[in-house]
């Protein structure tokens, strides 16, 4: 229960943060924004492999584990690079 | 210092990273380094994660990482800049369903849980479940693939979704009461049946036109799934990562829903679009249609030209025919803006990502707001391929289903000129009385082969 109360907190403060910074970026870069969150996103691999890898338990929760890690994954490595292709092409007028 | 407590540094350090990103993320210089920045900070956080003791089996976990790593790869690098609104759609889901899986594998390996744990599991199955497949129904709504992208409406549609939601519920207070009854998993079977049919419920009914609140909205949703995981794990990362993502998607929901004049429970419950609103305003005027010898003697005597981009741009591919006709002008030394309007396209910025990919400059590409009161010094507007976005019955008609929506105020530059395909009505299904102006000249037909033909009209010089 503590624990819970404790990853709240967390939650509350991040959300928090979140607001502010993301409210700072222009209209111009919400195409790039959202493909970099879905890259963020993908921070569920890491739950993923907590999942997969635990030694005891049964076969089908490693194996549904592994599932996962493999869909974050597409996210983690399609977001980045994709948002990075698109940053890439914004650029400034060079006079 | 214990390697755990090292290994838990490594993730205050991916978390720091992630913020600075979306940080960097609010100037076009530097987004790009963001990117990276925040990028390292996930490779940071999978590898510390592959060195905690407790994983001693790798096999699925290296086979996941590197089937994921290859599709994201080809996602990444074969989809076109006009299909963005699609991979969006289609990563939120693939989100989903990774928080999805974990709520079930660590509902497999743990089937003893308290109430609280019960009942993360089985928020975490919920949002993992709505996000993925409401995201794949989005997905095939925006490619137009298996479902059309018009609203789908059947009678007592809000009391099936009820009865949906009804049962999610009911069906969790008894799975989180007993999580580990013998029942239990029948229970959350169930619970992600329901909610994968709740998924497809939620985004049926729902426009092409309102396709870009949705995607911000499942791309919120996709973040909270995270969230969820990290309960589950308790894990912090995921909960810092995840609330941020869940904060981008709910801000840019609601940028969407203001620039349409519309609440969420509108855009959600509405059919917007779907049926025949009646309008009481006429529609004075005629057409005037042109060809692209006369679009070419407007534009070659205007000092002051703005282009205002929408779908129909992206659905045509004419990104780089609009940056020729833009180099032709500048040669001529006419001043081009660009002027998009908030939910232009079918994602939030979907316009700007198009421009640039032609090699326009960010410099000439204006927002709305700025863009209006300079109106009347505008001597041609050129709209290409929008429509309920400049249409001014938005200001004018009360009756319309487009009334109090800020609009680009093309109406008001001295010339308009409408790049058009045919005559049809726009996503909102609205006639729009911008065609009927005095100061309005259509030019018909596809808007890449317009603008390839006035441009041609600017080499040869007539």
């Amino acid at each position: 229960m503590e624990v819970l109360i404790f990853l709240l907190f967390i939650l509350v403060l991040a959300i928090f943060l979140g607001f502010e910074i993301i409210s700072k970026v222009p209209s111009l870069l919400h195409t790039p924004l959202m493909s970099g969150s879905n890259a963020i996103s993908g921070i569920t691999v890491v739950g993923s492999i907590l999942a997969a890898g635990l030694g005891q338990g049964e076969d089908l929760a490693a194996m549904l584990g592994g599932a996962a890690v493999g869909f974050a994954m597409i996210n983690v490595v399609g977001g980045y690079f994709v948002t990075d292709r698109m940053l890439h092409m914004f650029k400034k007028k060079s006079k | 210092m214990t390697l755990e407590s090292l290994l838990n540094l490594v993730y205050i350090l991916s978390a720091i990273t992630f913020i600075l990103g979306f940080k960097l993320m609010s100037n076009p210089e530097s987004a790009r380094r963001g990117n990276i920045v925040s990028g390292i900070g996930m490779i940071a956080a999978i590898v510390a994660t592959l060195m905690f003791p407790e994983i001693v089996r790798y096999q699925f976990i290296v086979i996941g990482i590197i089937a994921g790593g290859a599709v994201g790869l080809l996602f990444a690098y074969r989809t076109p800049m006009t299909g963005m609104p699609q991979m969006v759609g289609l990563l939120n889901g693939f989100g989903g369903l990774a928080s999805l899986l974990v709520a079930w594998a660590e509902f497999i390996a743990h089937p003893e849980q308290t109430i609280f744990g019960g009942g993360i599991l089985w928020l975490a199955t919920l949002i993992g479940a709505v996000t993925f497949s409401g995201s794949i129904i989005a997905w095939a709504k925006l490619e137009e693939r298996f479902i059309s992208g018009k609203p789908i409406l059947y009678a007592g549609q809000k009391y099936v979704t009820l009865l949906v939601i009804a049962g999610i519920v009911g069906l969790g207070v008894l799975f989180a009461l007993d999580a580990g009854a013998s029942n239990a998993g029948g229970f959350l079977v169930i619970v992600t049946a329901l909610a994968l049919i709740l998924g497809i419920l939620v985004v049926i009914p729902i426009g092409g036109a309102d396709m870009p609140v949705v995607i911000c909205l499942l791309n919120s949703y996709s973040g909270m799934a995270a969230c969820a995981s990290g309960f589950i794990v308790q894990n912090n990362l995921l909960i810092v990562a995840g609330a941020l993502v869940g904060a981008s998607g709910i801000i840019l929901t609601l940028i969407m829903c203001k620039a349409m004049n519309r609440s969420v429970a509108n855009v959600f419950l509405g059919g917007f679009g779907s049926g025949a609103q009646a309008s009481t305003m006429e529609v004075v005027g005629e057409i005037k249609p042109v060809k692209s010898d006369e679009a070419y003697l407007m534009l070659e005597a205007a000092n002051s030209v703005l282009i205002v981009p929408g779908y129909g741009l992206a659905v045509s591919q004419a990104q780089h025919a609009v940056r020729e006709l833009l180099e032709a002008l500048e040669k001529n030394g006419t001043e081009v803006r660009f002027a998009i309007h908030p939910v232009a396209g079918r994602m939030p910025g979907h316009m700007n990502v198009l421009l640039a990919e032609a090699n326009i400059s960010y410099d000439a590409m204006v927002e709305m707001d700025a863009v209006n009161p300079t109106m009347e010094t505008v001597d041609v507007c050129m709209i290409i391929g929008a429509n309920d976005v400049v249409n001014p019955a938005a200001l004018e008609d009360k009756a319309s289903p487009l009334w109090g929506m800020p609009i680009i105020e093309a109406h008001r530059a001295r010339t308009v000129i409408v790049m058009k395909r045919s005559m049809g009505k726009g996503f909102a299904g609205v006639e729009n009385p911008l065609f009927f102006r005095n100061n309005t000249r259509m030019l018909f037909g596809d808007a890449k082969a317009s603008l390839q033909a006035l441009v041609n009209e600017f080499k040869t010089g007539h």
